[in-house]
């Protein structure tokens, strides 16, 4: 193997042990690579994606943190294509995180592994099928060398190179040969679209066989020999502490080893490892951990957020959104003041929005094991990367040291952005006397310690003029901000994370005003699914229907309407944001519902688009509500992520953000009260179950032929909205705040 | 490419747990196998299946018997296995989703849950499968609404699909 990094970027070429042949890419720096690699600033390193047994057996590392998301499945695909194999005989591994250590710095040898902005697919889409399509051109080399004739008169299908005369040979038979070659100077060129064979056909979760016979491995799945399992008493007052621990008969249930506490940061200092003081039980097993964290006796001080709730946040939101003054301006075009005050129609309405938690099926944790100048890490995680600073930084092993084996994770959902937990693991691990230990988190403590996502009251007002077309468009919003101790977020401005500059009817109305305003809580903050998306286009597209409704005018056409002729919008730096791909999704759902047709029933149709990530989505829902009880008939969902990669996978992405976004809607909130969290577990945030969702969500997924964008959160924003939407529709019973179902009854 | 990763799903000789000499020695049977505990009697099937069998398919969620990612078969009946001791299951068959196939490569709901590409993250499914087989046991043709009796949470909503696949297994199994 070669590595010059004299060279800009370069491809390199290794004969492993077996014989396999490994190819993969590696950027220096992108500002020093080559243009067509399409790479962004942040990539670094590609590392061997790619293993061709002699046997022709395809073995295709995944590098990308599975969290549902269905990553270990399309990420390959993009390689698979390019490197024009069957896909039925390609064998997907996980990839271990790819840490490398250049003169230029820490790298990646396998590129952006982490999860999160639904970006996987965009950052690899060019890079992915380059890795494909640079292996398969050695393949083809190999065989002209071997054929003496030129390699463009060689073609390749399913595994085969295939030569004029009918020749073929297996990738297998040509391993050996290819590996030894000089990798080409010029990229590979990469296929057409319809010369694809995999990319855009439905493909099945390559984990699916383990998954269903209990095989498949999550973090919390892992052990190693001798580990202790440790679990932590929190604890439940924002930023709190301890009086005093009685921890006696803790220490006497037969298998536990340990007892001791483990401080959280003070009030003012970042929340950068661990979240919150707490009292660590060290065990030979689980149920001995639970049962002696079980037996403490604390007696726990109170934090500086005692005077802390949910209704005194409300409360202050709506003073600050009522007072209008020193807000952050978020953005500002033409002059809204002065068309609303000369508008011949004005409307006002304010949505309030909870704290959510992540509520992950499998809870956070970690199974580390640090040695004197080494450390393993197997965890559930969104930013292995984090972790493996993390680790450096809390126990002085260089990073090239610490292996990180990535797993399933039984949900991110953002959660898992923070490493916390991994911290936390690292100081237990610390006092372990060198075993591993494996950190455990109960539901309990996933509700009492997360990182929610912002609580806040969004007021929107509208100026018509006497045509009905919107003027003037003002979005306020008051929230706890979700920068919020957090040492990377330093620099960033406290409206980001709550309020969207640029989301729609951003530059289609020519007066426009966003302003926000901060609300003080001690509640941790994250990002949560599609992070400001939930709420914003909750508030946005309910208040489009609130205005169609009160002048009269068609829900979907006014959209249309403001929409205009399509074109392209800045959104967040780059004309990304496409106007008529927003029509079409927002038409397509409207069509597929049946939105013209009258329903005379008591049911009510309501609907609503979003565009965030690079994609599209439009919802369209039929609901009735009869006495307490609130039927949804319907649910549609139309999608535009761009060249769908693998059908049933986004299919699957929409169904679940469909009934995700409902669940969320009408019965999740994480409240606080005397500066401590009141949910403890699923009772008190009771997801959807099976009954209550939809019997089927109706995807339908535009076929579109622009490069693809992720999909795995443009399917919640609208889902909500058009719900409170098709609510009106049904009851003439405006919800405006969430959750929304003990809203309506409080309502009705 | 790295070495194959190591599983750590199967079992792995480790010393007994939470040993005490005054613990009668628990027999048990899983998987139509033999065990002896020899631990804490309290101790929830869960944390036995986990922590000593290293049958780790078998996944916690919630610890209270609510969500369901626990579910494992008792004589055929769906039990959540967090809050069920173990000295609870002398004398009872316990099945968990590693066992459900039998002697079969893939039972039914298994292969069902292939075909209809139930799974996103994939956690709470085996919860699910062991919930739909005690469902198909006692009633071989349910209804939507049968369907809806399980009450096993899915944090992706995979729900659209697990009625389908629990419908084609149904098929399946009705033709046999």
């Amino acid at each position: 193997m070669s590595i010059d990094l004299s060279r800009r970027k370069f491809l390199y070429v290794a004969a492993a042990a077996s014989g396999a042949l490994l190819v993969g890419w590696r950027v220096v720096r992108a500002q020093q690579a080559l243009p067509y690699l399409g790479a962004r600033e942040e990539a670094q390193a590609l590392g061997p994606f790619i293993r061709i047994e002699k046997d022709g057996d395809v073995i295709i590392g995944a590098r990308a943190t599975e969290i549902g998301q269905g990553v270990k499945t399309s990420l390959p695909m993009l390689i698979a294509e390019e490197l024009d194999v069957d896909w039925s005989r390609v064998r997907v591994e996980q990839l271990p995180y790819g840490y490398i250590d250049t003169e230029k710095g820490p790298s990646n040898k396998y590129g952006d592994q982490g999860a999160g902005g639904s970006d996987n697919i965009p950052s690899a889409w060019t890079e992915l099928r380059q890795a494909g399509a640079t292996a398969r051109a050695l393949l083809v080399q190999a065989a002209a060398t071997k054929w003496d004739v030129s390699a463009d008169r060689l073609h390749t299908a399913a595994g085969f190179v295939i030569a004029p005369d009918g020749r073929k040979l297996g990738y297998g038979e040509l391993v050996e040969a290819a590996a030894a070659l000089d990798p080409p100077k010029e990229p590979a060129p990469l296929k057409k679209s319809e010369q694809f064979t995999i990319i855009g056909k439905p493909a099945k979760t390559v984990d699916a066989r383990d998954i269903v016979t209990g095989g498949a491995q999550f973090g919390v799945d892992a052990y190693l020999a001798d580990a202790l399992i440790a679990v932590i008493l929190r604890c439940p007052h924002l930023d709190g502490g301890i009086e005093s621990i009685d921890d006696a008969e803790a220490r006497k249930v037969p298998g536990v080893k340990d007892v001791f506490v483990m401080p959280g940061p003070k009030p003012d200092e970042p929340i950068d490892g661990v979240l919150a003081t707490g009292i660590v039980v060290l065990a030979e097993n689980t149920w001995a951990a639970l049962k002696g964290r079980e037996k403490l006796k604390v007696a726990w001080k109170a934090g500086p957020w005692e005077a802390e709730s949910t209704a005194a946040l409300a409360t202050k939101a709506n003073e600050l959104l009522d007072k209008n003054t020193d807000g952050i301006k978020v953005r500002k075009d033409g002059d809204f003041a002065k068309l609303y005050k000369s508008a011949v129609m004005k409307l006002e309405a304010r949505y309030e929005m909870p704290f959510l938690a992540h509520a992950t099926m499998e809870p956070p944790g970690a199974l580390i094991h640090i040695e004197k100048d080494k450390a393993l890490l197997i965890a559930s995680m969104q930013q292995p990367g984090g972790a493996s600073q993390m680790i450096s930084t809390l126990t002085g092993i260089p990073r090239k040291d610490i292996e990180i084996r990535l797993t399933r994770s039984g949900g991110g959902f953002g959660r898992r952005l923070k490493n916390d937990f991994v911290a936390e693991a690292v100081l237990i691990a610390q006092k372990a006397n060198g075993k591993p230990v494996k950190l455990l988190w109960t539901r309990d403590d996933d509700l009492q310690h997360d990182f929610y996502r912002p609580f806040g009251v969004h007021a929107l007002s509208a100026g018509l003029d006497k045509k009905k077309n919107v003027v003037a468009w003002s979005h306020r919003c008051a929230a706890t901000p979700r920068p919020y101790r957090d040492s990377g977020m330093k620099t960033t401005p406290a409206y980001v994370g709550c309020i969207e500059p640029d989301d729609f009817p951003a530059g289609l109305v020519a007066n426009l005003d966003k302003t926000f305003f901060p609300v003080a809580s001690g509640m941790p903050r994250g990002w949560w699914r599609g992070p400001i998306h939930t709420f914003h286009a909750f508030a946005v597209q309910s208040f489009i229907d609130e205005i169609a409704i009160a002048t009269k005018q068609d829900a979907v056409q006014l959209r249309l309407n403001l929409l205009g002729e399509p074109r392209k919008l800045k959104y967040e730096g780059s004309d990304s944001f496409d106007t008529g791909r927003l029509a079409g999704v927002l038409q397509l759902a409207a069509d597929k519902i049946g939105w013209k047709d009258k329903r005379n029933d008591g049911h009510g149709l309501g609907i609503a688009c979003h565009f965030t990530f690079g994609g599209y989505a439009a919802h369209a829902f039929e609901v009735s509500v009869e006495g307490k009880e609130l039927r949804i008939h319907r649910a549609v969902c139309a999608v535009d992520v761009g060249l769908p990669v693998n059908p049933l996978g986004l299919e699957a992405q929409m169904m679940g953000g469909t009934i995700d976004g409902i669940s969320t809607a009408l019965n999740l909130a994480i409240t606080v009260k005397d500066g401590q969290v009141q949910q403890r577990n699923f009772p008190d945030y009771p997801l959807l179950r099976m009954a209550q969702a939809p019997q089927s969500v109706e995807v339908h997924i535009v076929q579109s032929g622009e490069a693809p964008s992720g999909a795995g959160e443009i399917g919640i924003p609208s889902a909500a909205p058009a719900l409170a939407n098709a609510i009106y529709a049904a009851t003439t019973v405006r919800v405006r705040k969430l959750p929304m179902l003990a809203e309506l009854m409080r309502l009705l | 490419m790295p070495e194959k990763s190591v599983r750590h799903t199967k079992p792995i000789p480790i010393p007994p747990v939470a040993a005490s000499a005054k613990e009668p020695v628990l027999p048990l049977r899983i998987n139509g196998k033999a065990y002896f505990h020899n631990g804490d009697s309290d101790m929830p099937l869960l944390w036995y299946l986990r922590d000593v069998l290293r049958l780790t398919g078998t996944k916690f969620g919630c610890g209270i018997g609510y969500c369901g990612a626990c579910t494992v078969l008792v004589d055929g009946k769906a039990q959540r296995a967090c809050i069920t001791p173990v000295k609870a299951l002398s004398g009872h068959e316990v099945t968990t989703i590693e066992g459900l196939a039998g002697n079969a490569d893939l039972h039914p709901l298994q292969q069902a849950w292939i075909e209809e590409d139930v799974a996103q993250c994939g956690y709470c499914q085996a919860g699910q499968i062991m919930a739909a087989a005690d469902l198909l046991r006692s009633n071989p043709h349910p209804s939507d609404e049968d369907i809806g009796k399980i009450a096993n949470l899915c944090r992706c909503g995979t729900y659209p699909r697990i009625r389908l696949a629990i419908k084609r297994a149904a098929d399946v199994m009705a033709k046999k």
